[in-house]
């Protein structure tokens, strides 16, 4: 249990440093899924942030409790519980937005951000570190689906949520809110972020 | 095996925490669930107008504070030995006058279910509107069934023919424009308001008023899908 980073540590982490999708590479799945707009890419951030935050608080109250061999049946039937609960959430009170989200909320389940934090974290660590680490995780996702979210829609549309950004004359670039769309600004996406680390690390030398 | 390593023992865990979240769960069900049910009534009740009576009259009629009587039933089509059931609404004018119907029809489309909102005139004669009230179609190509633009060909169309799919523009009479580069979903929408169109026109007679029929229980029932039993 040594050198086990702090509460503020994990928050940090989260956010940048260890950003679920672009260090990580975590969570994939919603991540090129639901980032066609910037209004389910949010919404899917936020259920994400809900079942992860929860999970983890979950998880490290009764971390005494679990046996090593059934720990990953707990952590699946704790975060199934709370996707469970965004789920019905959504649809009873932002039906459209839940029909448009589709089964990408149910799959939160299979998201292996969330089973990853539990392991790495919540099952070790007490519950305000399992918090800070669920919220700085979720921050880190939401930020990342929020930055491929708007190169896609911006491309694709020329609007962000309901507002033109670029020209009218814009030839919407369609691919870009298709799935082969994702992929590319994902791609992209990534490589910026690493030569942006690259040209740190040579700075600092 | 002694107690201590019995897979049960070892589970209890596991087995009081699916217990807790199940019964949780049952909860938020038990509550949300009339609050979802709801939504999918509220959304086609509030389309209805606008299918029978198009935009502008449906406007007007809500700037007057006026409501068309909307009641629902359950439409059974036997053909080929199958029993199809459609939900159809039929809709009267404040004054009492019968005004057109409803119909919820469903299809496959190019992806997964195409769920469809048919409006038709009184006499089941034309098509007055149309209405996606779900697809999984592909974004930007087959989507384009969700736009006015498209769905609004289907208008005035008479219910005697079969609808047509033809490619390249120059729609006629009796035919639709094909949305370039998504047939399959054109032709799906098409053929699904081909054969609801043909099942339910000639069982729309109403002959009961709407006044005997207002029953408020009666309004917001409606089977949550269409069954198709053999």
């Amino acid at each position: 249990m040594a050198n086990q980073p702090t509460a503020l540590e994990r928050f940090v982490q989260g956010i940048l440093p260890e950003n679920p999708v672009y260090r990580q590479l975590l969570g994939l799945c919603p991540t090129l899924a639901v980032t066609n707009g910037m209004n389910p890419a949010l919404t899917m951030a936020v259920s994400v942030a809900f079942v992860l935050v929860c999970a983890n608080v979950v998880i490290s109250l009764i971390r005494n409790l679990l046996k090593p061999h059934l720990r990953i049946v707990v952590f699946t039937l704790t975060i199934a519980t709370f996707v469970t609960v965004a789920d019905r959430v959504l649809a009873a009170y932002m039906f459209q937005m839940s029909k448009t989200l589709g089964p990408y909320i149910p799959l939160i389940i299979v998201n292996c951000l969330i089973i990853c934090r539990c392991e790495v974290c919540a099952s070790k660590q007490n519950v305000i570190t399992a918090a800070a680490d669920g919220l700085g995780q979720s921050i880190g996702f939401g930020l990342a689906l929020a930055s491929i979210a708007a190169v896609r829609e911006i491309l694709g549309t020329g609007m962000l949520m309901g507002f033109r950004v670029l020209p009218a004359g814009w030839p919407d670039w369609v691919v870009m809110v298709l799935p082969p769309g994702a992929f590319i600004t994902l791609g992209l996406l990534l490589g910026l972020v690493n030569y942006i680390d690259f040209k740190r690390e040579e700075a600092r030398k | 095996m002694s107690l201590k390593n019995s897979n049960l023992v070892q589970a209890w865990l596991v087995l009081l925490l699916a217990t807790l979240f199940g019964t949780a769960l049952a909860g938020i069900q038990a509550k949300l669930g009339p609050v979802i049910e709801a939504n999918k009534v509220k959304e086609t009740m509030a389309k209805i107008p606008v299918l029978v009576l198009g935009e502008d009259l449906a406007a007007e009629l809500a700037d007057d504070n006026q409501t068309l009587t909307i009641k629902s039933r359950v439409v059974e089509v036997k053909k080929n030995g199958i029993t199809k059931f459609y939900t159809v609404y039929d809709a009267w004018l404040p004054e009492g006058k019968m005004i057109g119907h409803v119909v919820k029809a469903d299809g496959q489309g190019y992806a997964d279910k195409i769920e469809l909102l048919v409006g038709l005139d009184a006499q089941g004669k034309r098509i007055t509107g149309l209405f996606v009230l779900a697809q999984k179609e592909t974004p930007g190509l087959g989507a384009k069934i969700l736009e006015d633009a498209w769905r609004g060909q289907f208008k005035e169309k008479s219910t005697e023919k079969h609808l047509s799919v033809v490619k390249g523009g120059g729609a006629k009479e009796d035919q639709i424009d094909a949305i370039s580069g998504a047939t399959i979903s054109s032709k799906s929408v098409t053929g699904i308001v081909n054969t609801a169109v043909a099942n339910v026109a000639s069982q729309l007679e109403v002959t009961a008023g709407p006044e005997k029929n207002k029953t408020p229980a009666l309004q917001n029932k409606e089977p949550s899908k269409n069954k198709e039993r053999s």
